[in-house]
């Protein structure tokens, strides 16, 4: 479809329904309606097969703004509507894009957006840690509170029931068996069998969106890097991004390729960790020996070359923190060569081990539809033939010069996921040598910015988890006035309730991992 | 399976001793070699540890799985994680108290048998770092346990969390 017929669909299917819109080509292109009609587009939408991606608020000061962005024929549309007075209250889009949801949510809870003809209105993110009816990001809400009270679990969130003779109840979390975030798991079995499984997060909820407001753009970005400490690169380039593409800032290119270069590294090392993490559910202590050593030898080298084990830091507004010599670009790509070539053998062996195929094959399939009809991004997505990938559909500097390969499976179970990441850390290990031999000279950050007040912009960057957003919006100052990170956990999560149906409760974590939504990513 | 045996063989071990890794501290070497004594003294050969993400980013988790590596292999120092806190004697407690953790937290600590020792790790677990206090967090671990050790850091390297264990339990009498 050429770049206006999709527009031109949109616009008649639009005019036939009688929703009145004011559009304008801003970063994308941006459709301003009446609050009523909130539903209607969506439902406009999904008729046309969009992709939904994201719902969020922001509040002026005495009324809201709400955004959605979707994705249609791989070209973003975003929905702007304005709440102009309490009380707040909008058409729910869950009924047809279900991984609305948790984010509809999310805003009731910290803007106080009621949800009308909502699926499902619980508590999202709020536990008992402030009460119902209070909004944390209205300006009337103090960043802190003066005195000191126990905060008490929330024993009483109304968990879905299931009834019957034979049903048994297994409650798990929030603190897990293992070294990882909190979350809590209810499953209703009947025997060994999942029946169903409902996730309750919030628990590492830290007022990230909050506590922005008012940050310098700097101080922002160091926010950003710690938002999800397996994805800061992906975070801080996605809020660096925003704020320098609503202040028109120009970002030299040889920084724009150390940004990808470090994005990569990040992409690598998680999908490493994940193979052996998967591989260890099943108990399979071999695999996941083997790439702790491989992603240990990765950390070193992030730390000798750009001072964080986890690249954290490294990206400043403008540009990045570190340059690297020549020197150094030769022994990255030595180490690429090693580590690639170590990791080509790991996957030999692991793929003649038919008892392991066996154990990850048909185990935790997601279908197509439920992947689409979730919005499924990354790996999880792609495992089940959802072809989303920003570095190719909305391909952005500096990937718009390299063809990044296509990766896309069908199965959607455990194995196809494994094998995605694998293909992908082979299409990443061979982007980071073309883009450390084609590296640009010339400056590595922007000397001269000037920041846009009252400015606001989406930054859009492909993590390793999948399409990552993040919405800022600067004060009269400068500042940051609202920050949105968007991971792409929120879409992936729900998936992870869909594809454990019918499993064993024993399978949950290899199926949990992989998936590896991130809590912190979402509770924010 | 051969496959396996002739990878394993080839790498050999790759295990590092906490001196290799701070060659320049002169407390470590020394730590090094009185630990064995101290962990065999006091915690019977083993020292177990449940770590608790009470709000962290995750950083701190993944630094914490690598101690458990081949490279620093925390179980050379009879170090050992377990999956409940009744088995445990040190919190490793991570993040900066979300306060929606904090019954759980609290709970996990109580779960302990006695004595019981809690390190908390990173900058958000001594101060809560860049989230600080807020209304959503209580800005470091201290706000509700006894925390015998901290490991600054954000997040701490594994030879720094190795250090600071090991100096924990050079204390514990």
């Amino acid at each position: 479809m050429s770049d206006n017929t999709w527009q031109q669909i949109l616009f008649t299917e639009l005019k036939r329904l009688n929703i009145t819109y004011k559009s304008q080509q801003l970063q994308y292109l941006t459709l301003s309606i009446d609050a009523t009609d909130w539903s209607k587009i969506s439902n406009v939408l999904r008729g046309l097969e969009a992709r939904f991606s994201g719902v969020w608020g922001d509040v002026l000061r005495t009324n809201i703004d709400v955004y959605a962005l979707f994705s249609l024929e791989q070209h973003y549309l975003l929905v702007k509507t304005n709440l102009p007075e309490p009380p707040f209250s909008l058409p729910s889009i869950s009924t047809c894009y279900p991984a609305a949801n948790r984010m509809e949510r999310h805003m009731r809870d910290l803007l106080g957006v009621e949800l009308q003809d909502s699926p499902d209105d619980r508590r999202w993110t709020r536990h008992q840690a402030w009460k119902d009816k209070e909004y944390p990001l209205h300006e009337n809400f103090p960043i802190k509170r003066t005195s000191y009270k126990k905060t008490d679990g929330d024993c009483k969130y109304p968990f879905f029931q299931t009834q019957g003779s034979s049903v048994c109840e297994v409650p798990v979390g929030p603190i897990h068996a293992g070294i990882i975030e909190p979350g809590h798991f209810r499953f209703q079995v009947i025997g060994e069998t999942v029946l169903n499984l409902e996730q309750r997060f919030g628990y590492t909820h830290k007022g990230i969106e909050k506590i922005a407001i008012g940050k310098t753009p700097a101080q922002l970005l160091k926010l950003a890097a710690r938002v999800s400490g397996d994805s800061s690169v992906a975070n801080t380039w996605c809020a660096a991004m925003a704020i320098e593409t609503a202040s028109n800032v120009k970002v030299p290119e040889r920084a724009i390729y150390l940004r990808a270069i470090l994005l990569e590294r990040e992409r690598i090392a998680n999908h490493i960790g994940d193979i052996g993490g998967i591989c260890n559910d099943v108990g399979f202590a071999f695999a996941h020996h083997q790439t702790a050593r491989l992603r240990e030898l990765w950390q070193r080298t992030n730390a000798q070359i750009f001072n964080h084990r986890l690249l954290m830091d490294t990206i400043v507004i403008g540009g990045v923190a570190n340059d690297i010599n020549p020197d150094q670009i030769q022994s990255l790509l030595q180490e690429l060569d090693t580590i690639s070539r170590d990791f080509d053998q790991f996957i030999d062996i692991i793929q003649d081990y038919p008892s392991l195929e066996d154990r990850l094959a048909t185990t935790g399939f997601l279908p197509h539809g439920t992947a689409k009809a979730l919005g499924c991004l990354g790996y999880v997505g792609r495992a089940s033939g959802i072809d989303v990938d920003v570095r190719r559909n909305n391909s952005y500097p500096p990937y718009d010069k390299y063809k990044v390969q296509h990766v896309l499976h069908s199965d959607g179970d455990v194995l196809s996921r494994l094998q995605v990441r694998v293909e992908e850390t082979r299409s990443s290990f061979k982007l980071l040598s073309a883009l450390l031999h084609g590296l640009a000279s010339g400056d590595i950050v922007n000397s001269k910015i000037t920041l846009l007040p009252n400015s606001q912009a989406l930054g859009i960057v492909a993590a390793w988890r999948g399409e990552m957003l993040a919405f800022i919006r600067l004060d009269d100052r400068g500042n940051i006035a609202r920050y949105y990170p968007r991971d792409p956990s929120w879409l992936n999560w729900p998936a992870l309730e869909a594809l454990i149906d019918d499993n064993i409760i024993a399978d949950f974590p290899v199926c949990n991992k992989s998936v590896n939504g991130s809590y912190s990513g979402v509770d924010l | 399976m051969f496959s396996v045996l002739k990878k394993i063989t080839k790498i050999g071990i790759i295990s590092e001793k906490i001196i290799q890794l701070t060659p320049q501290d002169e407390d470590f070497k020394q730590l090094g070699l009185a630990l064995k004594t101290q962990i065999s003294k006091h915690f019977s050969g083993s020292v177990a540890i449940r770590a608790v993400d009470s709000g962290s980013c995750n950083g701190c988790e993944l630094e914490i799985h690598a101690i458990n590596n081949a490279f620093y292999n925390a179980e050379q120092y009879g170090i050992h994680f377990v999956a409940s806190p009744r088995h445990a004697d040190i919190l490793l407690v991570t993040g900066t108290v979300s306060k929606h953790m904090e019954e759980a937290l609290l709970r996990a600590y109580q779960a302990m048998p006695d004595p019981k020792w809690v390190i908390a790790v990173g900058e958000c677990g001594i101060n809560g770092g860049i989230f600080g206090e807020n209304y959503a967090t209580l800005g470091g671990v201290s706000k509700v346990l006894p925390v015998d050790l901290h490991i600054s850091g954000c997040p701490p390297t594994p030879t720094q969390l190795l250090q600071g264990i090991l100096t924990l339990l050079s204390q514990a009498k």
